[in-house]
């Protein structure tokens, strides 16, 4: 049945770039996670806000964010702003791609986190004195994050499964571009990708355990 | 009749049941009452197989209920059971609730099931509901279809884990007029319950357990009338 | 006057590539779901004897699909099956979609509580009467929203099958920004393409949901 011969020994030759490309993936996956974080919180808060403006564009943004696929959202970084005449290297196309994804996703976690954290916490805590921003910060946010911790943690891990989009536009320094790299060179399809398979399930396996020991020690009550 | 004789159970190392034995007869109406975590809803759930015991016997019509070769469904069609819960079943209305065993067990047919629950839900008060939700009705309708619904088995014997104590107040009383309506018809029961009044009007035996055993039985005038063991006049003081 | 190059055959050209991505979408949820309920059941129901089940399927959420099509491809070169990439990205995208399914049957199945399953069975109903008509109803309202998150998520996916040479919507687009050079406002109308297809699945979805909602 297999007609073929297997060459690992080339493949396994070519592990240190592709350790190398694994961690500007696991780089770029946290990269996305900070921003896409930041730009969650801002979106929810913009979303329960007053202002209508900033309520219709958190809206749009997540809208968008979940309705097209991410690689089209990469794509029109990378080829969209081209015809601006703003030139966006692939890795900052695959960044910003996964980051809005990231963002949209998160914001409509962090509403449902917010609905679970009781009212009365808050009200508790403008009671003793507390500003709003205050009480958000010591009270709401803490309690947030403790509900959200393990839907972070499924996106971070989807974030590093994405960053394997980079390579459709042309990235080739992360772990599926080296690897694609190397396919290109050598054409030993099977191989490279196994092993670069084995290194993913590594990586995503990986954060699902710290974020266990995170938790752990972040949430002890 | 029921048979229950020296059983024992433990949930892990906690012994819940220490070695009770119980006989009830056919017609009769026997009440368990007690504190919590007497043993007294465990027992229950022993005797139509809910839950397994550790040594003993129980022994329904002859049948031994936790025998390895007993077909437990077919005990089970015997055996009624209405619990503190209701546990109605949401996806489905009110009727189709009280069709599903007899069509599903029985093997009744649509319109023969049909008429068999009109007839039950008619019998307990809920004649004009047959097409309402579950969700939509009150703890005590809710209660009361859980009771049709064991009656539509046509069993021998009801079983009433504490069938009161989740509803409001005002809504007792319609439930225990259902169960009263039974005991009357010559259902036979065994209820395990908090209300002490009710027991005493319709049981012919009532049962005081105590840590996992029957401290004292006899009939409703003597238990709860002339107690003979101070736990047992402890106990009811606590509770009147 | 000549503002696009865009032409009506170039729609009609992303219409048919939207085609392939709906048939896709729907071989794999059709693949993928009755794998993922036989899979989801034996998670929830044999919890320790199908733990190397969930493994297995953990590898298929745990590496990115991009690499799963790509060594499903060479892996049937390899053993020389005379599929066409079409049947190799339904596989695939099968393969995946039962993974997550499989976990969204579980926690449904799991969620039904206790005491439904013994009033059921305290009426005499047999384990799989009682599966059949209260356990597996009330699993799948739960596991609704989880699985038509899943629909829309493999739409979406499905534009990684065109890195092996399907022409669906996302490569169509891409051919004709090739051609015509205005990139911005063909993948325009590829996202809204898109973001129609996913609004009439959810819109639906939620249609079925509120019909079940009003009833329970």
């Amino acid at each position: 049945m297999f007609d073929y011969n297997f060459h690992w020994r080339a493949a396994f030759k070519a592990l240190p770039d592709m350790l190398g490309g694994a961690w500007v993936t696991f780089e770029t996956a946290a990269l996305s996670m900070i921003l896409g974080v930041l730009i969650a919180l801002a979106l929810t808060f913009m979303r329960q806000g007053n202002i209508r403006v900033l309520r219709g564009f958190a809206a749009t943004w997540i809208s968008i964010a979940r309705n097209t696929p991410s690689l089209f959202q990469i794509y029109i970084l990378y080829f969209g702003l081209g015809s601006f005449g703003l030139h966006v290297s692939s890795w900052a196309a695959l960044l910003a791609g996964i980051t809005i994804n990231n963002a949209g996703y998160l914001a409509e976690n962090f509403r449902g986190g917010l609905k679970a954290v009781p009212d009365t916490q808050l009200r508790a805590a403008r009671s003793l004195g507390m500003s709003a921003p205050q009480a958000y910060r010591l009270i709401v946010i803490p309690q947030l994050l403790r509900i959200v911790f393990y839907p972070l943690t499924n996106q971070m891990v989807w974030a590093v499964l994405m960053t394997s989009l980079g390579v459709v536009v042309g990235l080739n320094n992360d772990l599926t571009g080296i690897t694609q790299d190397y396919n290109s060179k050598t054409f030993r399809t099977f191989e490279f990708f196994a092993i670069a398979a084995v290194l993913y399930y590594l990586i995503a396996k990986l954060i699902v355990v710290v974020a266990r020991l995170l938790s752990w020690r972040l949430f002890r009550y | 009749m029921i048979e229950i004789d020296n059983v024992h159970k433990s949930f892990g190392e906690l012994e819940v049941i220490k070695g009770v034995s119980l006989s009830v007869n056919k017609g009769e109406v026997v009440s368990i009452i007690g504190g919590s975590g007497s043993g007294k809803s465990t027992l229950l759930m022993c005797i139509n197989g809910l839950e397994s015991i550790k040594s003993g016997s129980i022994r329904v019509d002859g049948t031994e209920v936790h025998a390895r070769d007993t077909d437990i469904n077919k005990l089970r069609q015997k055996i009624g059971i209405v619990f503190q819960q209701w546990n109605a079943f949401p996806h489905l209305t009110v009727l189709e609730n009280v069709m599903l065993a007899p069509r599903t067990v029985l093997g009744k047919s649509k319109a023969e099931a049909e008429a068999l629950a009109v007839k039950q839900l008619t019998h307990v008060g809920l004649a004009d509901k047959l097409k309402v939700f579950p969700g939509k009705l009150s703890g005590g309708q809710q209660q009361r279809m859980a009771i049709a619904r064991a009656l539509a088995m046509s069993p021998d014997y009801m079983l009433f884990d504490e069938a009161t104590s989740a509803l409001d107040p005002q809504l007792v009383g319609e439930v225990l007029d259902t169960m009263r309506m039974l005991a009357e018809d010559g259902m036979t029961m065994i209820l395990v319950t908090h209300e002490i009044r009710f027991a005493r009007d319709v049981s012919d035996r009532v049962a005081f357990f105590r840590n996992g055993l029957v401290h004292e039985i006899g009939t409703p005038d003597q238990v709860i009338g002339n107690p003979q063991r101070a736990e047992t006049a402890d106990f009811l003081k606590s509770v009147s | 006057m000549m503002i696009t190059s865009f032409t009506w055959n170039d729609l009609l050209f992303m219409l048919d590539g939207a085609k392939v991505t709906i048939l896709l979408t729907l071989a794999a949820m059709l693949i993928g779901t009755l794998a993922g309920v036989v899979f989801g059941l034996l998670r929830a129901l044999l919890p320790v004897l199908s733990l190397p089940l969930a493994w297995v399927l953990d590898v298929f959420r745990s590496v990115p699909l991009l690499i799963q099509f790509v060594l499903f491809n060479s892996l049937k070169s390899i053993m020389g099956l005379n599929w066409s990439a079409f049947t190799v990205a339904c596989v695939v995208l099968g393969i995946y979609v039962s993974a997550y399914c499989s976990e969204i049957v579980r926690s449904g199945v799991l969620s039904v509580p206790p005491n439904l399953r013994r009033a059921s069975r305290s009426l005499g109903l047999s384990y799989w009467k009682d599966l059949r008509h209260i356990v597996l109803p009330m699993a799948m309202r739960v596991a609704f929203p989880g699985w038509l998150n899943l629909v829309l998520s493999v739409m979406k996916d499905t534009s990684l099958v065109m890195w092996i040479g399907i022409v669906e919507l996302l490569r169509a687009s891409q051919t004709i920004v090739t051609r015509i050079q205005e990139p911005l406002l063909v993948l325009c109308i590829a996202g809204l393409i898109y973001y129609v297809m996913s609004l009439v699945v959810a819109r639906l979805g939620a249609r079925l949901e509120t019909r079940w909602q009003e009833n329970d």
